[in-house]
């Protein structure tokens, strides 16, 4: 088993390096995720005020939006030297590949999502302070969820030539619960009257979401990668 | 791992046949060369040999493993490829990308290990330098270092000479015979018969996907390639 985490660190530390020196991935997705969310401002926020539970969709809009971008990238990259041939070569357990790249996802969208939510909140009024606990919460566990499906996808499409059509086509129909529940539990909570035991229920049914979805990337990933 | 077995090997992709009937055995301490024009079937063989691809039908023996019985993480321990494309992270420095892999590959000593790998692709004083600024024959250096990392008892190159200079050739050259004698079996895939010859123990000759002939004499193989390729 620290077999397990070694590799996935190892890989973890080996895109945040990449990254660093890049800076290409951070800097698209979070382009992208700020324009979606300026561009909803401009047409929905009418003299300072935004229609009741508008925040939270365009919230999630743009956080799956910048997270599909990412996921093509993150595996793009490992598509041009054949360096996930390398990776899978490696004397390890395949799915600490897997959980490596999804740890290094979850930390990209983690920082998009740090300049995200307060740029959200600003535009569009929405209370993040009330209940942050929980609103971090529904973030980490609708992220994981999110891209614990995508990181397989992105993973299984590396070498197919229409990987970028594909990705969105396979990802977003089975990660609309993901969606919904993200939208509906940060909607309870930036409500004017929040509703927390609604709010708790969403994150239970994220966290249920992601056990099994994290387990069956698991559980698929050998398979899936050997040709 | 002793010998290398492959029995009776197919690999279909939907209808299309890349590899049919593929047999052949070898031992430690021999360099195999794959022959044969583009589409031969020579890198899907070898990513069938390095546990990447599953064949369709058959079976590859590592010693007394197969795949399938003892996990892949063991056989893929005694595993080391070059690939065509060269495996390696140009954002990344020499020492990095190194570093990386011999963690990657559980390497015990791993600046000791990195160290003599950087020595050994005569690359210790650019061993700070991102690959991105390398020249192909020192990405080459590298990429076979890498390979080489974890002392991996069965070496396998898919095109190992392609873009390298006389220089450079020579030293990748004088690293494989070095390897041999130390007991590591060597199966190679190229087109560079000039470099081949001499070089290997035996040579399979493979056209559309199934071997045509094989030979365990070195000398002469540009006539011998030509005139079994096109028979």
């Amino acid at each position: 088993m620290s077999g397990f985490f070694r590799v996935a660190w190892q890989v973890v530390r080996k895109d945040m390096t990449v990254e660093v020196r890049s800076k290409e991935i951070v800097l698209t997705t979070l382009l992208f995720a700020v324009s979606v969310v300026l561009i909803f401002s401009f047409a929905i926020v009418r003299e300072g005020r935004a229609p009741d539970d508008v925040a939270a969709g365009i919230l999630w809009v743009a956080i799956s939006f910048a997270g599909t971008l990412a996921m093509g990238r993150t595996f793009e990259r490992e598509r041009y030297n054949d360096t996930l041939r390398a990776l899978l070569l490696a004397p390890a357990d395949r799915p600490a590949i897997y959980a490596g790249k999804l740890l290094g996802l979850l930390l990209l969208l983690g920082l998009v999502e740090i300049i995200l939510v307060p740029l959200v909140a600003l535009l569009f009024n929405a209370p993040i302070l009330a209940f942050p606990g929980k609103l971090i919460t529904l973030l980490i566990a609708g992220t994981l969820g999110f891209a614990a499906v995508g990181t397989l996808f992105a993973a299984m499409l590396v070498r197919v030539r229409s990987r970028d059509t594909l990705l969105p086509v396979l990802l977003y129909p089975i990660t609309v619960p993901v969606m919904i529940c993200g939208v509906r539990g940060t909607a309870a909570l930036f409500q004017a009257t929040p509703d927390e035991p609604l709010a708790r229920l969403w994150i239970a049914i994220l966290i249920a979401w992601d056990v099994i979805f994290v387990t069956l990337s698991l559980w698929t990933f050998e398979p899936v990668m050997t040709e | 791992m002793n010998h290398l077995s492959v029995v009776d090997v197919a690999r279909y992709y939907g209808r299309r046949k890349a590899l049919s009937q593929i047999s052949f055995t070898c031992d430690a301490g021999e360099i195999v060369g794959l022959l044969g024009p583009n589409g031969a079937g020579k890198s899907t063989l070898l990513s069938i040999l390095a546990t990447i691809v599953t064949p369709s039908r058959g079976q590859v023996t590592y010693g007394d493993r197969a795949p399938g019985e003892s996990g892949g993480a063991a056989i893929r321990a005694t595993i080391g490829m070059l690939g065509h494309d060269l495996f390696l992270y140009p954002e990344l420095t020499a020492r990095e990308n190194l570093t990386f892999f011999a963690h990657l590959y559980g390497v015990a000593d791993v600046a000791g290990t990195v160290s003599s790998a950087l020595a050994q692709a005569n690359l210790s004083d650019r061993a700070d330098d991102y690959v991105s600024s390398f020249s192909r024959g020192m990405r080459q250096r590298v990429a076979l270092e890498r390979a080489l990392l974890h002392g991996p008892q069965l070496i396998l190159l898919d095109e190992p000479f392609t873009g390298l200079d006389q220089t450079s050739t020579a030293a990748l050259v004088a690293r494989l015979r070095e390897r041999q004698q130390a007991g590591c079996l060597i199966v190679l895939a190229t087109h560079d018969l000039d470099v081949a010859e001499g070089l290997l123990s035996r040579a399979i000759y493979l056209k559309e996907g199934r071997i045509v002939g094989s030979d365990t004499d070195s000398r002469g193989l540009v006539d011998r390639y030509r005139r079994t390729i096109r028979s």
